[in-house]
């Protein structure tokens, strides 16, 4: 084969988009890089690491995000399995509801959802058309503040758990296990915890790990419900700072790479995305 | 007669039952999604005194700087959707059906996973680093090109143009995801067929794999026109609210009422709920046209 027909095999236009692609992702996390590598002048080094790691609100922040980020996902399977569960096995005719309900969060992005939960939630829960009041407002308390994030973060992160787990159910047969399980005299619980769970872990946990991408950084709930959490650490560092908040980032795109890879791993297919910007 | 009128009623209380299992479910969607939802609504529908008024609708449509904010929401949503939609596309297609290597594909929609999530604050830090005053970008430039994009050029990180670059880093990886199963689903037999009967690669194109694809294109970069119009924390951490995307606006209007009228604000958040509305139910409509041929 002579030269020419060789570089004619190539294709040079798919190489080009590649390679622009390739410049696209790679050049914001080199500049960042490099640039939280140059805190002392004239020298590579790890300084802004090190500073932004010893700095104590960074891990304060950071375990609470992780604590925050560890809730939503436990309060989402128990919300969700049994739900989807139900659907598949008791209930097909409320499927479209439920579809319907876990694609709003599309409709209503964060900073809708949280203006809303502050207007309803920022005054005492009372029972309608009464003066009775079942709850202090939400707001006020610490504990009511988490109930409150932990809530948001759910529905944010419902379209990509619901999914998850109802593709999950639909490859492995749900009715077959469960009249098995229910044949030996499995009760509902057990059915559900020890049949059904382990069933669907490659995708409860690909959704745990989505929604952790989505917790750990989130800015926009966080910061409207005041809470100490690290998206609203970061921003303010970078308020004032410039090369730790870089350093930071870097180490966040790291954590969120390290979520996506094991999604890769444990669903070997095309892995999901979310929409929580 | 009776008979039946005996087993509807047994019906209706079994399926009552039936019910309850997706209760707790539904009690949650009530409690921290309809209800802040509806109380929006409400309130977009409230005036100042509790009654009952569409003036906060109106006033919505005269408040020259809520429909600038809109606008300037839609066009950036508009570019950035139309632009990584374009690049996407092109890019899904060079590692699909465009001849580069296997690993290449799995390396891109790995790192699309990770780049269409990596969104708000560090994402604004990276391209400020990137393309801000002192960026990386910035210094290549002027060393190579001996151009100052700051004060020989109007580029400007914190404007239009710079935000849209920035949300550009989540768009287009996000459109790589969805139209790399989609380019897949091109059957090799369409091709053979076309060529069999004599089309060129671009007749097979224009005529075929196109129009099979563009609903899904379409769809995709509705899709991807409702990603970048409800961001908020991006914007936030990039401009610090300097540029009056509506986010921004309904933003510094929770933390005090800026407008001087609840309402108005209320109203100003429906508006952008009945906007992703919208671009939902076209999205759903596209993606039930490409499922057609498309599977």
């Amino acid at each position: 084969m002579s030269i020419f027909a060789r570089i004619r095999r190539i294709p040079f236009w798919s190489w080009l988009w590649f390679i622009l692609g390739a410049l696209y992702f790679l050049l914001p996390l080199y500049a960042t890089v490099n640039f939280s590598l140059r805190m002392e002048r004239d020298v590579i080094g790890f300084k802004a690491y090190v500073r932004a790691f010893e700095d104590p609100r960074f891990l304060e922040t950071f375990l609470y995000s992780n604590m925050l980020a560890v809730l939503t996902i436990i309060a989402s399977i128990i919300l969700i399995v049994p739900t989807a569960y139900w659907i598949r096995l008791r209930l097909p005719e409320a499927r479209r509801i439920v579809e319907f309900i876990t694609l709003l969060p599309f409709v209503v992005p964060a900073i809708i959802l949280v203006f809303g939960l502050i207007r309803i939630y920022s005054s005492p829960v009372t029972i309608p058309f009464t003066e009775i009041k079942l709850l202090q407002p939400l707001t006020t308390f610490e504990v009511g503040t988490d109930i409150l994030i932990v809530a948001g973060y759910v529905v944010l992160g419902l379209p990509y758990m619901y999914r998850s787990v109802d593709t999950g159910m639909r490859t492995v047969d749900v009715r077959t296990l469960t009249e098995a399980a229910q044949s030996l005299g499995a009760s509902w619980f057990t059915i559900i915890v020890r049949v059904i769970l382990p069933n669907i872990r490659a995708a409860l946990l690909s959704g745990a790990l989505l929604t952790f991408a989505i917790v750990v950084g989130e800015v926009t709930l966080a910061s409207f419900l005041g809470v100490p959490a690290f998206g609203p650490y970061l921003f303010l560092l970078g308020q004032h700072r410039a090369y730790e908040p870089a350093a930071l980032s870097f180490a966040s795109f790291l954590l969120t790479w390290i979520a996506m890879g094991l999604i890769q791993l444990f669903t070997g297919g095309q892995g999901q995305t979310t929409g929580a910007h | 007669m009776a008979q039946t009128a005996l087993t509807q009623k047994k019906s209706i209380t079994l399926d009552w039952k039936r019910w309850i299992g997706v209760f707790p479910f539904f009690l949650f969607a009530i409690l921290f999604l309809i209800l802040p939802s509806l109380r929006l609504f409400a309130g977009s529908f409230t005036g100042a005194e509790g009654e009952f008024t569409f003036a906060n609708i109106i006033q919505l449509f005269e408040e020259q700087a809520i429909l600038d904010a809109y606008w300037l929401s839609i066009q950036i949503s508009a570019a950035t959707a139309i632009g990584g939609g374009i690049f996407g596309f092109l890019l899904a297609y060079s590692v699909t059906v465009g001849g580069l290597p296997k690993p290449l594909r799995s390396a891109l929609i790995t790192f699309s996973g990770v780049a269409s999530n990596f969104a708000g604050v560090p994402l604004a830090f990276a391209f400020i680093a990137t393309l801000g005053r002192t960026g990386f970008v910035t210094a290549l430039i002027k060393n190579l090109f001996n151009i100052n994009l700051y004060q020989q050029t109007d580029f400007d990180l914190y404007s239009f143009w710079g935000l849209s670059l920035t949300y550009m880093y989540f768009q287009f990886p996000l459109m790589v995801l969805i139209m790399a199963p989609a380019l897949d689903g091109l059957k090799r037999e369409w091709r053979e067929a076309a060529e069999n009967l004599g089309a060129s690669t671009t007749q097979y194109w224009l005529r075929v794999a196109f129009p099979v694809l563009l609903p899904s294109i379409l769809g995709s970069m509705i899709l991807l026109f409702g990603n970048a119009f409800g961001a908020y924390a991006t914007a936030y951490a990039l401009t610090g609210g300097r540029l009056g995307i509506i986010t921004i606006q309904i933003g510094a209007q929770i933390r005090g009422d800026v407008l001087h009228n609840p309402g108005l604000g209320y109203a100003m958040a429906m508006g952008m709920v009945v906007i992703m509305a919208i671009s939902l139910m076209g999205y759903s409509w596209l993606q039930k046209r490409s499922e057609r041929w498309l599977r």
